[in-house]
């Protein structure tokens, strides 16, 4: 029996982790990612959480740990945030292509210049292409439950590969909200022991990490791209079974009121929340206007983003990033992209919102609405920026 | 299409292209990429060993206390003359290879 508990979502999410039982956290503390791994530190001093907590010098050698810590196979765990992420960068990329399951936690915030504590998704955006499986959360509960989800898919067989949860910094990390946790016995039967399908063992040598010469580098990338591709039909198994067991049900794509809607919003992480009241209130007023939401964006779900937005007329594509220099950013180029082929395409508007902390709100989601219906007959189509001042 | 240059399909890789056999990288002739060989005048040589502590490749093999001489394995050699600038005795030549 789950247990409803009032809750820091930072929190949270270390209770998630010391529910998954991990063997390792290697963690460095930044803002709004501390209290997760502070209280993890807590729970490992206070002997609830049998683990090994690493205190790193920094970020690059947390992802360097966790990867050392995956591949003696020990469950790993590690959370960052903005700068630190960057500070990883070139890690990021060893997790999927040796293939070693682990789970981070991106308590997403905007990267500097100028410093900005505030959330937005810039961190993770330029860890997009690394091979990471990306999950946003829109919830504390979402954001507990993908933590213990995550450990299941990194290490399905079909998959051995790192998840990064991402949920959004302090309108998500640092707010208390009610949470159902699960019993001990309910996560241990979703989520048993970890047997490692690779492993340093000094009785069984393996080398990782090898040298790729021009004629092994490309089909290497090629196996980690189509395991990441391939990685889709075992997340969405594991949410089936998640659902059974736990009664919540996860898709890669979510809807809300998209039946008949002509235009639809598309969003990711927290501010679904606030776009979901937004479409209630436009509803009302006999609007057609929907919602879709991305909850699985590495791997991209392209079928069920179809058939989601299927029917509609325009998009308005909301991103929490800026690609500097383009005419979209990263979810508008990547909606962009996926749709151009399709015969009967809906107009694609690209948005920016909730810049470095920027407040989001109803009204937004309004204005973004009725951009879309002004923006085609102007006949534009670089990236809109919602609120910033002229 | 043009022949593809590749050791295997993608669908052979080993799982986070890891290798499981210890001292296969000698199975990678480094040699090929070699410009200039040394070549050894015996004459001079007095077995002292520099060329085979300096050879960053690990090439040279030492051929026991009867034979008293070291020879460079061709295989790994990548002609980079560092035993012949180190030997005492001037004893190597780097000679250019030949295409
Ligand atoms: S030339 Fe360089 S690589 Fe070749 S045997 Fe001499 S030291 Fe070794
Ligand atoms: S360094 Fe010169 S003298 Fe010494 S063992 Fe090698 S070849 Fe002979």
């Amino acid at each position: 029996m789950s247990k409803r508990v009032g809750m820091e979502v930072s929190i949270a999410i270390s209770e998630a982790v010391k529910m998954a039982n991990v063997d390792v956290v290697a963690a460095y503390p930044i803002t709004p990612q501390t209290h997760i791994v502070e209280h993890l530190s807590e729970l490992v001093a206070e002997g609830e959480l049998d683990a090994e907590f690493m205190p790193v010098e920094s970020e690059h050698s947390a992802m360097s740990a966790s990867l050392g810590s995956a591949a003696a196979g020990a469950r790993t765990f590690t959370a960052t945030s903005s700068q630190g992420l960057a500070l990883m960068h070139e890690l990021m990329y060893m997790a999927p292509g040796l293939r070693l399951p682990m789970v981070m936690a991106v308590a997403n915030r905007a990267v500097s210049p100028p410093i900005s504590i505030w959330n937005d998704h810039s961190d993770i955006m330029a860890e997009r292409d690394t091979g990471w499986i990306q999950v946003f959360a829109e919830n504390g509960q979402e954001a507990f439950d993908l933590t213990i989800q995550a450990y299941r898919i990194a290490e399905h067989p079909d998959v051995q590969l790192p998840v990064a949860v991402n949920l959004d910094g302090f309108t998500l990390s640092h707010v208390v909200e009610p949470i159902l946790l699960p019993d001990q016995a309910e996560v241990d039967k979703f989520l048993p022991p970890w047997k490692p399908m690779l492993q340093l063992d000094p009785a069984k040598p393996i080398s990782m990490g090898m040298f790729g010469i021009p004629e092994i580098y490309f089909e290497a990338k090629k196996a980690t791209d189509e395991a990441l591709v391939g990685s889709q039909k075992a997340i969405v198994a594991i949410w089936d079974e998640f659902e059974k067991l736990f009664g919540r049900k996860y898709n890669p794509i979510e809807t809300y009121k998209t039946e008949g809607a002509e235009t639809i919003l598309v969003t990711m992480g927290s501010i679904s929340e606030t776009a979901m009241t937004a479409v209630d209130q436009m509803r009302d007023q006999g609007i057609p206007v929907g919602l879709v939401r991305i909850r699985l964006w590495r791997p991209f779900p392209d079928k069920e983003f179809k058939a989601a937005v299927k029917g509609a007329k325009k998009l308005g594509v909301i991103d929490r990033c800026l690609t500097l220099g383009s005419h979209a950013n990263p979810v508008g180029q990547e909606v962009r992209s996926l749709l151009y082929q399709e015969k009967d395409r809906p107009y694609v508007f690209n948005f920016a919102l909730g810049i470095g902390g920027r407040d989001v709100t109803r009204a937004d989601f309004r204005y973004i609405y009725d951009q879309c219906q002004t923006l085609a007959a102007q006949g534009q189509d670089r990236c809109h920026m919602v609120g910033v001042m002229e | 299409m043009k022949k593809i240059d590749a050791m295997m399909s993608w669908k052979e890789v080993p799982l986070g292209c890891h290798v499981d056999r210890p001292g296969s990288t000698t199975d990678f002739l480094t040699g090929d990429w070699r410009s200039q060989r040394p070549v050894l005048d015996k004459e001079k040589c007095i077995y002292c060993g520099f060329c085979w502590i300096f050879c960053p490749e690990g090439c040279y093999q030492d051929q026991g206390p009867e034979a008293k001489v070291f020879v460079a394995d061709l295989n790994y050699c990548k002609g980079c003359g560092i035993c012949a600038y180190e030997c005492p005795k001037q004893a190597i030549t780097m000679v250019v290879e030949e295409v």
